[in-house]
Parts: C-alpha cells; sequence; structure tokens
C-alpha cells in the first residue's frame, strides 16, 4: 500500500510537471514532447487505478497516432514564438475567466458529495479482464450509443477528407494501368538481314 | 518492505536482466546471419576474417562503434539529441515483456498482452522522429518525416490483423491466444488468417523501416535518413533497436500465427511421438529464425519502394483486404465454422 502510494505520487509530479511544461513552454515541438509524458504518465496512473485497457488505449491512441501527427504538423511550422507572445495582454482577461471557471469546477468535483460521487462502491477485485467486461458493456448496454458514435466520427473523417480534397489535374499513376502493360506495347522487334557495307571490306 | 524486495524486485530484475543479455546476443548475430545470408544470396562468402568463420566480427563491430566519438552536430537540440536513442530502444525492450516463450515461461502474463504489444511498438516511431528533427539536418528530418507517415499508416494495418486474432483466439492474452491454437500445423492460424497473416508480415517489415520499406533510411536518396547524424554509441543503439524490433516482430509473428511454443508435429501419428522430448522454447526459436530469414530474403531481393508506394500499398490495399477478412473471420467464428472455430461464443447479458 505504501509502495502504491509512493508510485502515485510520483505519476502525479511528473504528470503536473509535464502538463505545466506543455503550456509554458516556448518550443512548440518541446511543448507537444512534454504533452507526449503527459499522456504516458496519465495511462501509468490509470493503470495503477487497475483500468489497464483504458490505459494502454490512450498510449496505443494518442502517444501511439494522435501526437505522432501532431509532431509531424508542428516540425514541419517555424513558428516564430515573438508573434505568439502579442496577444497575450489582449487575451489575458478571457482566459482568466476560462481559468476561474474550471477552478470552480474542479472545486464542485473535489467535493464529491456535490454529485454522489461519495455514494459510488468501492471497486471489487474481478477474476474477468476489465477488457472482457467493457467490451461486453459496449456491445450490449450501450450498443446504439457506440455504434452512433462510430458513424459520427465517420462522418467527420468523410467531411475532413472532401474539405482537403481539391480535384487537380496532375500526373498521376494508375498501378492497375502499369500492372497491364505487357512488353509487346512498348517494345517491337523487327526481325531484318544484316546489311552488307557499302565499301565491300570485311565480313559482311 | 525486505519481503517485498526479495519475493518480487529481485527474481523479476534477474528476469529482466536474462531476457536483455540473451536479446542483445541475439541482435549481434542477426547481424552477422544478415551479413552471410546477403552475402551468399550474392555469390559471395560475407565476413570471415574476424574469429573461426567470422564467428567473433560482431563483437568487433560493437568494439569499434563503442570506442568511436560521438559528434554532436552545431545548432542542434542536444538533450532531445541523445533521448531519441534511448526513446528508441525502450519501446523495443519493454515489448518483450509480455512475449511467452513456453508454456507459463512469461515474465508479465497480463490480460491485455496483445493491446499492450500494440501500443508499445507504436511507439519506437519517437525515436525516429526525435531523432530527425534534433540533428538540425535536412536529411535526418525528412527521413524523420517519412517515417512518421509510414509506420502511423502501417499500424492500422497491423493492428487490424491483430484484431483478426484476437476474434478467432478470443482474448488478449499471448499466452491464451496459442493454446487456442492446439490441434496440429493446419490449426495454427496462418491457414484460416492467411491474408491477415501476410498483411502482418509485411507490416511489420514496414514498421521496422527494413528493406524495401527503408524509405526513413534510403541511402540512395537522402544518405542515411534520420541517423545520419548520429555515430559512434548513440547510432550503435538506434541499429540495436532495430534488430531487436525485427526479432520482436519475428516472434510475435511465430506466436500469433505459428502456434507460437507448440511442436508441428501435433497430431501426426508417428511423428508426434518421436519429437515430443524437444522443449517449447526450441520450436519458438526455429519458428522466429524463419521469419528473420523471410526479413533478410526479402532485403536481398526486392529494391527499395518509392514513398508514394509505400502509401499506397498501406492505406488503398492492406486496410481493405483486413477490412474484409475481418468480416470473414467474424462470420466464421459466430456461426462454428470447423476446423478451427468450433468453440461456442459465450452470450450472457450483464
Amino acid at each position: 500500500m505504501i509502495m502504491e502510494k509512493i508510485l502515485f505520487y510520483c505519476f502525479a509530479g511528473i504528470l503536473l510537471f509535464a502538463a505545466t511544461m506543455v503550456i509554458t513552454v516556448r518550443n512548440p515541438v518541446r511543448a507537444a514532447l512534454f504533452l507526449v509524458l503527459a499522456f504516458f504518465t496519465s495511462a501509468a496512473i490509470w493503470l495503477m487505478l487497475e483500468a489497464e485497457f483504458l490505459a494502454i488505449s490512450l498510449v496505443l491512441v494518442y502517444v501511439g497516432a494522435v501526437l505522432v501527427l501532431f509532431l509531424f504538423v508542428v516540425m514541419m511550422l517555424d513558428i516564430d514564438t515573438s508573434a505568439l507572445k502579442e496577444g497575450f495582454t489582449r487575451y489575458l482577461p478571457l482566459g482568466l475567466l476560462v481559468a476561474v471557471l474550471i477552478v470552480l469546477e474542479l472545486i464542485a468535483v473535489l467535493g464529491a458529495a456535490n454529485f454522489g460521487l461519495d455514494q459510488v462502491p468501492a471497486p471489487v477485485a474481478s477474476d474477468e479482464s476489465n477488457t472482457k467486461m467493457l467490451g461486453r458493456l459496449l456491445y450490449t448496454v450501450y450498443v446504439y450509443p457506440f455504434e452512433i458514435a462510430s458513424v459520427i466520427l465517420t462522418v467527420a473523417i468523410v467531411a475532413a477528407i472532401t474539405l482537403t480534397l481539391r480535384p487537380h489535374k496532375r500526373k498521376t499513376q494508375d498501378p492497375a494501368q502499369q500492372v497491364k502493360v505487357r512488353s509487346k506495347d512498348r517494345v517491337r522487334l523487327i526481325k531484318m538481314a544484316s546489311e552488307k557495307r557499302q565499301d565491300g571490306k570485311g565480313k559482311p | 518492505m525486505l519481503d517485498l524486495l526479495t519475493q518480487h524486485l529481485l527474481p523479476n530484475i534477474g528476469k529482466i536482466l536474462l531476457i536483455v543479455a540473451v536479446l542483445m546476443l541475439a541482435v549481434a548475430y542477426l547481424t552477422l546471419a544478415e551479413r552471410k545470408v546477403i552475402g551468399y544470396i550474392q555469390m559471395r562468402i560475407g565476413p570471415n576474417r574476424v574469429g573461426p568463420r567470422g564467428l567473433l566480427q560482431p563483437i568487433a563491430d560493437g568494439l569499434k562503434l563503442l570506442l568511436k566519438e560521438v559528434i554532436v552536430p552545431t545548432r542542434s537540440n542536444l538533450y532531445l539529441f541523445v533521448l531519441a536513442p534511448v526513446l528508441a530502444i525502450g519501446p523495443a525492450l519493454a515489448a518483450w515483456a509480455v512475449i511467452p516463450f513456453d508454456a507459463g515461461m512469461v515474465l508479465a502474463d497480463i490480460n491485455a498482452g496483445l493491446l499492450y504489444v500494440l501500443a508499445i511498438t507504436s511507439m519506437s516511431v519517437y525515436g525516429i522522429v526525435i531523432a530527425g528533427w534534433a540533428s538540425n539536418s535536412r536529411y535526418a528530418f525528412l527521413g524523420a518525416m517519412r517515417s512518421a507517415a509510414q509506420v502511423v499508416s502501417y499500424e492500422i494495418a497491423m493492428g487490424f490483423a491483430l484484431v483478426g486474432v484476437l476474434i478467432a483466439a478470443g482474448s488478449l492474452n499471448l499466452s491464451e491466444i496459442v493454446m487456442a491454437q492446439q490441434g496440429g500445423i493446419l490449426y495454427w492460424y496462418w491457414l484460416p488468417l492467411l491474408p491477415l497473416f501476410v498483411v502482418y508480415f509485411i507490416s511489420g517489415v514496414a514498421e521496422t523501416n527494413r528493406a524495401p520499406f527503408d524509405i526513413a533510411e534510403g541511402e540512395s536518396e537522402i544518405v542515411a535518413g534520420f541517423h545520419v547524424e548520429y555515430s559512434g554509441m548513440a547510432f550503435a543503439i538506434f541499429f540495436l533497436a532495430e534488430y531487436a524490433d525485427m526479432i520482436l516482430i519475428s516472434i510475435l509473428a511465430a506466436t500469433l500465427f505459428m502456434g507460437g511454443w507448440l511442436s508441428p508435429f501435433e497430431g501426426i501419428p508417428l511423428l508426434e511421438t518421436m519429437f515430443s522430448w524437444v522443449p517449447g522454447l526450441v520450436w519458438l526459436l526455429l519458428k522466429t529464425s524463419l521469419f528473420l530469414f523471410i526479413y533478410l530474403w526479402i532485403r536481398a531481393t526486392f529494391p527499395r519502394y518509392r514513398y508514394d508506394q509505400v502509401m499506397r500499398l498501406g492505406w488503398k490495399v492492406f486496410i481493405p483486404v483486413t477490412l474484409v477478412w475481418l468480416v470473414i473471420i467474424s462470420t466464421m467464428q459466430v456461426f462454428d465454422i470447423g476446423p478451427w472455430f468450433n468453440n461456442i461464443v459465450e452470450v450472457t447479458n450483464p
């Protein structure tokens, strides 16, 4: 139990540090990398809560795919950091308002009784893996919300692609056509008799 | 506290060290095997000077790399430049925690083993991307960009192939997946999941940035890609990570599709008893070696893909193939089409 607490505070400390660095560090690539660290440590904390499926999915989806693409974009941008700092005072009131709202919400949640969170039964150790249980719940009780969510995501993908896909004339290759090509379409072999030298010297 | 130390920590650290030591040795001799195999394929002899039949060549190479100077390029990002090789080798080693070497011979027998492997291997791209960005070199950066796009694309096909295995076995635990393939060579998943097996292995080759998918390194186009600025031990660590990843993909292919530690003679009357004394680990290693040989064979045979061809193969060929086969495999599973799927699917209401 003591070991668990030590581990939790270690991970929580790293998570707070990484999250702070994400918003304070000047270089966007470093910020994205600190975000990776933040996701990874929160996955570790979830693992300690015995939510191994969620923890691994977090690493798989966010660290393994989303942030790689994020880095991909951020690395190619040449951001002038002084331009970013300019709007600081202009956006300060709005930022403060959002911050205050979030702090209020956090206080409300921390007072667990406000939401009846203190009445949630303590987690019971089960013989079954929570991956299996989550899967069963998703495909039985929550099957409609699950399916609807996936359809919405598919629509979003289609929308994103149609927004960026501009039909423009350019040289493209059609692999089907390339495979169909036979040598006789490209090269014509001609049989012809060898010619004699005009001056009559040497062998024909 | 002392109890915890002696009963859990020390034996586990011992096992980890054993796995890493054997793995490093395997990596060293895989480099020798690669040079020898490709040598013979190209009608050469390969290294034969250091030690008997060139057997000490990898040791000599390692010593040479250890003694070389690590040069840090100007205006590079020093922290990330040093961090990149670490991020490359870390996932390559961490994934080995869940690999079952024999019945019960596994470091961490976790329920979501397959998912763990997928998550950890998906992190190996960071080493390459950070190396390319931190070394402040155009070639390295191009290599990193190519690699990021390639690894993310092939991960999807690879993930779908693994979903097929998961549907067939009904479990994410690697040991249970092996046990679900019991019954002889025709029951292993390479047969019912043949398209997924092919997609998985080719995606594995792409994921490890090996020829013919080595566009991240592409010597003839971008010098050496992401590790062009690395020298000495830092370069050696990238090398170690790449080869450890190759062995990992091979052992996973053997575990998921070729019955893991199960004997190939299971169910054959005479041969089964003749070979029953062979430990399961030997079968697993033989199967892994087969896949490693295929890796080298492919490298010696095929020319490098062009970047757009790599992307087309991943998105337009592999992902549709896996999607179609997922539907087929689910149908076979639900309607108990034998001989592979005659187990009863449990249906219970929560």
